[in-house]
């Protein structure tokens, strides 16, 4: 008895919670803030690539010429994926770097 | 090209020396019947209840088959594990001298009770 | 209360299995709420399972006997500490552990990436809640930790005294939550080649959790071995146990992992190694969880025949059969972006510090199933000792090591003899230095393989010393800081590097530890009465008196009697004491008709006394020897057998216990003097801090992240108004 009582309070609250977002309208904004971010992220780690080859290069383990085709290839990504950055909120406050 | 056939070497060497280097698994009644006093196996089986005898140097117990009473005396020295008991299973590697099991020092593992089957075997300890 | 436990693991696995579905039609259907849904599907999971969860421990501080879970592993006199940690030293619990440990990272990873990732992670969400789903039915048809008991007893069985120590309490979490986090990662790969988005994102973004789940099955591993160490009789750490293998080759390959991914992060290379590698990593760390709770492998933690074991080696069959027909049929998508330029080069280098580390965990796995293996081919189980494992393993570790230190400097693309001499130069003398060192100044020679060890320490430990001072070098002429804020800001710039780095170090001293160890170590067992003395590598040892405890148990253990022996010490004028001693807990089984000889024959620990040092540990265990007692007991087990045999105990006990202590008989000793062990420990500490160092979050990119979200919605918001 105690326990069918229990399954149905928790069966009760596990459907509210997962229901929510199954409401209609909650859909439009998710989507570009979840682009936002991963474009992001995708910066964040391309100017971690550009900064470790920087590196590398100063501690002997890339060589120049190989340096200097891996730091273009990945400043040309860097710009690219800014620029889909900038696409996405024209309106963008200069602040927000 | 190189690294693979290393790897290949010696994973053949592995697997060749393993079937020579180990030692065989056997119970009471089958250590009793057939064993080859070169050879050195691996006995497991319960400790026959009032066998333990320990004496200054070394330990005596008789090892009986899990479910049977065909029992073997065994000589051991060395460390005795915690969970050591008159009618726990154990694992004891060594040779058959003569109709007793000589131990090999250090070899005694005890299984001790668990909670984890159904009838209570568990974990060992050395 | 069990009933609404009971009902929060059914609630959950329902919750589990519409989380698959939903995910699944989320992604399939790309409507995105049903995502969402999944998501907060598995969040409800988490809180359910830490609802079941807090039910249980709650009962164990209650001591409420109706479980069937508390009564078996915990009783009324059980330490506090124990009482609470005894959730995972049964089947049941576990489960439960498991699965709230999984629901819980899953959370976690789901919560952090939930803006991200927008194809792989919805069938990350179904991979994980259907694993949680699967560990959720063993527990509810198997073995459920909400079992009652219709005639609770009065007392409770009490915790094996064997577990009794703090580090045995902790080392099952830390080793659940390593393979448990193991499933995040493999998760994100599964869903990456599902959606055939093979590149390097979602390795970035799981690499964290990668990362986090091999350092806690690291540290798990470590405590075992420093249980083994300090707690058991028998004074080693590490006894090629398979279930000490078992939780080892999950480490190995996701070593493994976390090296190669580095190499298509850079170069887009290994792409089908890495998806394999992680692969095998879940599916031995699966193995490594199922291998504890069968009994297809005699082994110090087989718990014998369990119930779940047929079903548990199915679910793993499955995982991985499904593992490898999914990359096998994404093979195009896999094709590697880059060749090898050269063999001389970091890429190289990656893959054969790969090779190795694999080649140890397949010494090591041959060696463990061994006995299935002769028993399907010979028809007889045969099974191979720790001679055979060092023999295999010693040869690949020492070039894993070399490896360790040739890695972090050579050069990407291809090595060039200026590049060589650069990296090189300093490591290699530091290491001829030490060699020269060693062959005059100690015995390390009389073992080539701790020769070459050390050697090779040093070389490693000169390398990464190179790195640092260089670094921080390079940085002073950038910014000008001082040397100690340039070191400071290097790594914190580098985290992922120098932690690596950090690693590295700990390795080395590690190894350290088990060449010295292993190879040098010295033993004596002897058998002596109080004021005989014996010798060991210039220590002389003397049992000067026995001793006797009541309920006074040093490592808090609460065990009843304590008995023990004062060894004095002394070497080269230094003088100190240990006093190893034994525990007798009692049982509960023992007999109306031998109250007392039943005590003494009950459970038993070891306490090991030891003396930490830096060149070497002097370690002591004591048996004491019962016989004196024999007429005693029998004595008393005449007088007070009967139905009150309970209240005598105690005190009889006591008062023989206290005999004991009087007459102190002979006793058997056994010592050790095991030269540089600490440095295991030591190591251990400096990998954890490297792999935490590594883990560090940058405080820059993430409040960068935050300001720019944040602007971007006032943009938005604006751009309604």
């Amino acid at each position: 008895m105690e326990y069918a009582l229990a399954v149905i309070v928790l069966l009760g609250v596990v459907a509210l919670v997962v229901a929510a977002p199954l409401r209609p309208g909650a859909e439009a904004e998710a989507k570009e803030d979840a682009r936002r971010a991963e474009l992001e992220a995708a910066k964040e780690a391309k100017y971690r690539e550009i900064r470790d080859a920087e590196l590398d290069l100063r501690m002997g383990k890339l060589s120049e010429a190989d340096h200097r085709v891996t730091d273009r290839e990945l400043r040309e990504q860097a710009i690219t994926i800014l620029r889909e950055l900038d696409e996405l909120a024209p309106e963008e406050q200069p602040a927000a770097r | 090209m190189a690294a693979l056939s290393t790897v290949v070497v010696l994973a053949a060497a592995l697997v060749w020396t393993s079937f020579s280097a180990a030692t065989q698994a056997s119970t009471p009644s089958q250590v009793r019947a057939s064993a080859d006093p070169e050879r050195s196996y691996e006995l497991t089986g319960k400790v026959v209840n009032g066998s333990v005898e320990s004496g200054a140097e070394d330990l005596r117990f008789a090892v009986r088959d899990r479910d049977g009473t065909a029992a073997v005396p065994v000589v051991y020295s060395g460390v005795i594990p915690d969970p050591f008991r008159e009618g726990r299973e154990v694992i004891v590697e060594g040779r058959m001298r003569g109709g007793t099991f000589v131990a090999e020092r250090d070899s005694l593992v005890t299984k001790c009770p668990s909670k984890f089957s159904k009838d209570n075997q568990a974990s060992a300890s050395r | 209360m069990a009933a609404v436990g009971s009902a929060c693991l059914l609630v959950g696995l329902l919750a589990a299995l519409y989380a698959v579905g939903s995910a699944l039609y989320g992604a399939r259907t790309g409507r995105r709420q049903w995502v969402v849904s999944s998501r907060r599907a598995m969040y409800a999971l988490a809180g359910l399972t830490v609802g079941a969860t807090a039910i249980i421990q709650a009962a164990y501080y209650r001591s409420d006997f109706s479980f069937a879970l508390v009564a078996e592993n915990s009783s009324t006199t059980t330490p506090l500490f124990y009482k609470l940690t005894a959730l995972w030293s049964s089947q049941a619990g576990s489960l439960l552990l498991w699965v709230l440990l999984l629901s819980l990272f899953s959370s976690a990873v789901l919560f952090s990436t939930r803006r991200r990732h927008r194809e792989i992670a919805p069938y990350a969400t179904a991979v994980l809640a259907g694993l949680a789903a699967v560990f959720a039915s063993l527990m509810l048809v198997y073995a459920s930790p909400f079992e009652v008991l219709v005639n609770p007893p009065v007392e409770g069985s009490g915790l094996n005294p064997l577990l009794r120590h703090p580090a045995m309490m902790i080392h099952p979490t830390m080793l659940y939550s390593g393979y448990v986090g193991f499933s995040v990662p493999f998760a994100f790969a599964v869903g990456a080649l599902i959606t055939r988005r093979t590149g390097a994102d979602w390795i970035r973004s799981t690499r964290r959790y990668t990362l986090i789940a091999w350092t806690f099955l690291g540290f798990g591993i470590m405590l075992g071995a420093l249980w083994s160490y300090s707690e058991l009789g028998w004074g080693g750490y590490w006894a090629w146990d398979p279930v000490e293998n078992a939780s080892l080759m999950p480490w190995l390959t996701g070593t493994a992992f976390l090296h190669s991914i580095m190499v298509q992060e850079r170069r887009g290379m290994l792409k089908v190694w890495n998806a394999s590698l992680i692969v095998a990593t879940f599916v031995l760390a699966l193995l490594g969880t199922f291998l504890v709770r069968s009994g297809i492998l005699e082994s110090i933690h087989a718990f014998g025949a369990s119930t779940i074991g047929t079903p548990f080696l199915i679910f793993i069959g499955v995982v991985l059969a499904g593992s490898v027909a999914l990359i096998l049929s994404r093979l195009g998508d896999l094709r590697t972006e880059a060749r090898l330029d050269s063999l001389l080069s970091r890429e190289a280098f990656f893959l054969l510090n790969n090779l190795v580390l694999v080649g140890i965990c397949f010494v090591i796995f041959w060696g463990t199933f061994f006995p299935l293996i002769s028993e399907a081919v010979t028809g007889t189980r045969a099974s191979v000792g720790p001679p055979w494992f060092n023999r295999y393993s010693t040869p690949l570790v020492l070039v894993l090591v070399l490896l360790s230190g040739v890695g972090p400097v050579i050069a990407w693309r291809r090595v060039t003899a200026s590049s060589l001499r650069r990296a090189f130069l300093v490591p290699v003398a530091a290491t001829a230095v030490t060699l020269v060192a060693l062959l005059l100044f100690t015995s390390a020679a009389e073992s080539t393989a701790s020769l070459i060890m050390f050697c090779l320490v040093a070389f490693v430990i000169s390398v990464v010393g190179q790195e640092f001072a260089r670094g921080a070098a390079g940085r002073r002429t950038m910014t000008g800081e001082g040397r100690v804020a340039a070191l400071f800001g290097l790594v914190a710039r580098n985290r992922r590097r120098y932690g690596g780095y950090i690693v590295h170090v700990g390795i080395a001293l590690l190894i350290v530890g088990v060449a010295g160890s292993s190879a040098f170590p010295e033993q004596r067992d002897v058998r002596l009465a109080p004021g005989q003395s014996m010798e060991l590598e210039g220590y002389r040892l003397t049992y000067r008196e026995a001793t006797a405890r009541i309920l006074d148990d040093r490592s808090g253990t609460g065990a009843p009697i304590t008995l023990g022996a004062i060894i004095d010490v002394e070497k080269d004028g230094e003088r100190f004491q240990l006093s190893p001693s034994r525990n007798y807990f009692g049982s509960n089984a023992a007999s109306a008709e031998r109250p007392v000889a039943g005590f003494f024959e009950g459970e038993a620990t070891s306490e090991v006394d030891l003396r930490w040092g830096l060149s070497h540990d002097l370690w002591s265990a004591v048996r004491p020897d019962l016989g004196v007692l024999d007429e005693a007991v029998r004595d008393a087990d005449r007088r007070f057998a009967g139905a009150e045999f309970r209240e005598a105990q105690g005190l009889v006990v006591a008062a023989l216990a206290e005999r004991y202590r009087r007459q102190a008989p002979p006793a058997q000793f056994r010592t050790l003097v095991s030269p540089l062990v600490a440095w295991i420990w030591i190591g251990g500490g400096v990998m954890l801090l490297g792999a935490l160092t590594a883990l560090w979050p940058t405080p820059d990119g993430r409040q960068r992240r935050v300001r720019s979200l944040y602007a971007a919605r006032v943009g938005r918001e604006l751009s309604r108004a």
